[in-house]
């Protein structure tokens, strides 16, 4: 066995063990945490899969943001919770429930196992067209080329999301702000961290957003480290969520998907086809649509992190 | 060279597994925040020596993110720890 | 001269193994949170510092190489923070936070 197949099987035991014990956790911080520590080994057989691009998303995702979620909402959990509310599923419920994921596991693995060796995929096919579309990184070819409306469905649904979120607000507090106000004497600690983390990932965050034509990155995972940034400013109390009212934020909300579909039907007057790009301009329409795209998903995640407003609109 | 360090990867992420028996089953949450640090680390420290070896690109991108975004549990998990408090008040200074 | 590079680099990583090493072993052995948490900070930082070292010569442009160290001082910063933040959650609520 070579150092390399001894370094995955390590691995997969490695996360086994950790999805095995956030199950097992007592308590909601506890197992927040151990999905934290999940998220990441989970980047780790990423990048041996050779999926850098998932590497990037789960690091971003799973170590900001989802941390951020779950974390926050532990915590608001915490005062109620009680080892009563272990009882609520019979052992039966349980026996069963557990059997049914292994089931799924196990003919999930099957499948993976018994995969023939040129398995079916459109691979060759996807690099074979690469160069019309200008880009060198294949996945974000598909993304925003190959089944671009695909990608534009999704960044609605995000804006559902928010959507649904704030739609948890009580009456008079719609259009209010979420989160904390700001601070007078914001902590120092993550005051600092703040002031010195946020430039920083700024332009690591363009940087990513911006190389993904090529290489691993990307919009999403580029948004992503630009929504981190703005969260971790928010959590320091140096500045304070906007209301959700102000038009500027309604605005950025919905600006990805509607550039997106504006590119589509345009495509469809200028080339010929619904999301069709034409090939002396393909490259320049992308970066434009996913320049649209990282400034929704650098706004849209923060706003559903803060949640639904809890301050009662000025003016 | 590159089984050089894939067995240092080997061993980091081994010893990182021992420090997270030890943390996750902790007496207190700021254990099992130190068990994120750890695992922030030391998956840092294992991304990059794997990288080296098996020469996937694009991964240094992925190490910066993760460093970038280590410390983001830790400071969600000391803002909801005291939500609403002012440090001066708390720390009568 | 790439023998040379080489050597370095084995020394370097081993020596930052050896520091991870002896930050899990204090993790394990130490009574309290506090201590822990110094024992991780320092021998992390460390261990994944020479691990940097030795991989600088060995990457592919002087961006790689810059992105490795940034990569160091953004995770000295973040354990450093962390260290801090977790410290002062230990302090208020007692030692079972």
């Amino acid at each position: 066995m070579s150092v390399l197949q001894a370094l995955d099987i390590g691995l997969a035991l490695l996360v086994f063990a950790v999805a095995a014990w956030t199950i097992f956790a007592r308590g909601a911080f506890a197992a927040t945490v151990g999905y934290v520590v999940y998220g990441l080994l989970l980047s780790l057989v990423w990048i041996r899969l050779f999926a850098v691009d998932v590497a990037l998303t789960e690091a971003a995702i799973g170590s900001g943001v989802t941390g951020i979620l779950l974390i926050g909402a532990a915590a608001r959990l915490r005062g109620g919770e009680t080892a009563g509310d272990e009882r609520s599923l019979s052992g039966a419920a349980r026996l069963f429930t557990a059997g049914l994921c292994i089931l799924v596991a196990l003919a999930l693995a099957g499948v993976v196992l018994l995969l023939p060796d040129q398995g079916p995929s459109l691979a060759r096919q996807s690099m074979q067209n690469l160069a019309e579309t200008g880009l060198g990184n294949p996945v974000t070819a598909v993304l925003i080329a190959y089944r671009s409306f695909d990608t534009m469905l999704e960044k609605v649904v995000l804006v559902l999301a928010v959507v649904g979120v704030w739609s948890l607000a009580a009456d008079r507090y719609w259009g209010g702000a979420p989160g904390e106000a700001r601070a007078a004497r914001p902590e120092p600690t993550l005051a600092f961290l703040a002031q010195v983390l946020a430039p920083l990932g700024i332009l690591v965050g363009v940087h990513i957003f911006w190389v993904g034509a090529d290489e691993p990155g990307g919009a999403f995972q580029g948004g992503a480290i630009l929504a981190a940034m703005w969260m971790i400013v928010m959590m320091a109390r140096l500045t304070e969520a906007p209301q959700t009212n102000a038009f500027w934020l309604r605005l950025a909300l919905v600006a990805g998907p509607l550039v997106f579909l504006a590119a589509g039907v345009a495509g469809s007057i200028f080339a010929g086809g619904f999301f069709a790009y034409p090939p002396w301009l393909a490259k320049p329409a992308i970066l434009f649509i996913e320049t649209f795209m990282v400034l929704s998903i650098a706004v849209t995640l923060p706003m559903l992190v803060a949640g639904p407003p809890r301050r009662e609109p000025r003016q | 060279m590159a089984d050089f360090l894939l067995a240092t990867a080997g061993v980091i992420l081994f010893t990182v597994a021992v420090g997270l028996v030890r943390i996750l089953s902790g007496p207190g949450d700021a254990d099992r925040m130190m068990a994120a640090q750890l695992i922030g680390t030391g998956g840092i420290g294992s991304l990059l020596l794997i990288a080296a070896a098996t020469g996937a690109r694009g991964v240094e991108d992925v190490a910066l993110g993760l460093a970038l975004l280590a410390a983001f549990a830790s400071a969600a998990f000391v803002n909801s720890a005291a939500p609403a408090e002012d440090p001066d008040a708390a720390d009568g200074r | 001269m790439n023998l040379l590079v080489d050597l370095f680099s084995i020394a370097a990583i081993g020596a930052g193994v050896f520091f991870f090493l002896a930050g899990t072993v204090g993790l394990l052995r130490f009574p309290d949170p506090l201590s822990r948490l110094h024992a991780l900070t320092k021998a992390d930082n460390l261990g994944l510092g020479l691990i940097v070292l030795g991989l600088l010569p060995r990457s592919e442009s002087l961006l790689a190489a810059l992105k490795l160290v940034a990569i160091w001082a953004l995770v000295q910063l973040a354990g450093a923070t962390a260290a801090q933040l977790v410290g002062r959650a230990v302090r208020r609520k007692g030692s079972a936070a």
